[in-house]
């Protein structure tokens, strides 16, 4: 089984690179780009088979180490 | 008072702040690698800065899960004095031995060059032979120093007394300008609750001896040297 996580900055936490990509966004003559958020994607290969199982497992591995929840919030993605 | 510096794969701040201890104390102090799980019993343990792990995943990240960094926060709670500089003030935060966190700089630039902090009280371990509120020159040298928590959390910190430093003007007046880095506050350093864990990204330890151009640093060595003796 394999797992995505996006790892994004919170709402209300400052994305300095994020910004200059939209400026640069807009520099570049591309219109209507009203905010750019930068973040992560982080890929595992996994060999639990049990969704929930490897949820939970997952969830936890982004608590301790994949993200810094202080500033971060994930999303997991299973995929056969 | 005899330190231990914990050296980290990418640590490059190790020596130097192992020279000023050196000095300061008249101790040797131990080096001990990221891969020990234990190590002799010391006064202080510092976090040197650098780049650990070559600052994968997030600045900190991967050396707040080392071994040894187990037994750095089990001696934290047991009231061990640890000082965190740069890298480490991203390893204490990581670890969460402090609150908060540290983010790239507003300006997304690497930042080189000195900057004023206020001292914000000279009651602690690591600030008592400074005034309160003296303006000190401290170099810093990041790419990931702009410090941010939660307002509500920003609130405590300076109701409990925890913000140790503040990025000023030479006048000591706290200005948008004199943050270099987007700091919260412009915060440059802070305790845990009970004051015995400090991290900051300026390095005193660069200017600890006139031969480098001032001794505004060595203070926070000395103030730990009266402390811990």
């Amino acid at each position: 089984m394999k797992a995505r996580v996006y790892v994004t900055l919170k709402n209300g936490v400052l994305d300095p690179q994020g910004k200059a990509i939209e400026h640069a966004l807009s520099a570049l003559d591309f219109q209507g780009v009203d905010q750019v958020r930068q973040g992560k994607l982080i890929e595992l290969d996994l060999s639990e088979s049990d969704p929930e199982l490897a949820r939970n497992n997952v969830a936890a591995m982004c608590e301790k180490l994949l993200a810094n929840t202080v500033i971060e919030n994930y999303t997991i993605e299973l995929a056969d | 008072m005899k330190a231990a510096v914990i050296v980290f794969p990418g640590s490059n701040c190790d020596r130097d702040v192992q020279v000023t201890l050196r000095d300061v104390s008249g101790v040797e102090p131990v080096m001990v690698w990221h891969k020990e799980s234990s190590f002799e019993d010391v006064d202080l343990i510092v976090l040197p800065g650098g780049f650990s792990y070559g600052d994968y995943l997030r600045s900190g990240a991967m050396a707040s899960k080392s071994q040894v960094m187990r037994e750095v926060v089990k001696r934290a709670g047991n009231g061990v004095p640890v000082l965190g500089i740069c890298n480490g003030f991203q390893v204490l935060t990581e670890s969460g031995l402090l609150p908060g966190a540290l983010m790239r700089n507003a300006n997304l630039k690497f930042i080189c060059k000195d900057v004023h902090l206020k001292v914000e009280s000279s009651q602690s371990l690591f600030t008592s032979a400074y005034e309160t509120g003296q303006v000190v020159r401290i170099p810093v040298a990041h790419h990931d120093g702009n410090y941010f928590a939660g307002e509500e959390e920003l609130d405590r910190l300076e109701g409990n007394g925890q913000i140790a430093f503040r990025y000023v003007e030479q006048d000591g007046s706290v200005e948008a300008a004199a943050n270099p880095n987007g700091s919260a506050r412009n915060i440059a350093g802070v305790y845990n609750e009970t004051k015995t864990v400090l991290g900051l990204m300026p390095h005193p330890e660069r200017l600890a001896d006139p031969q480098l151009g001032g001794i505004d640093g060595k203070g926070m060595f000395t103030s730990l040297l009266e402390s811990l003796s």
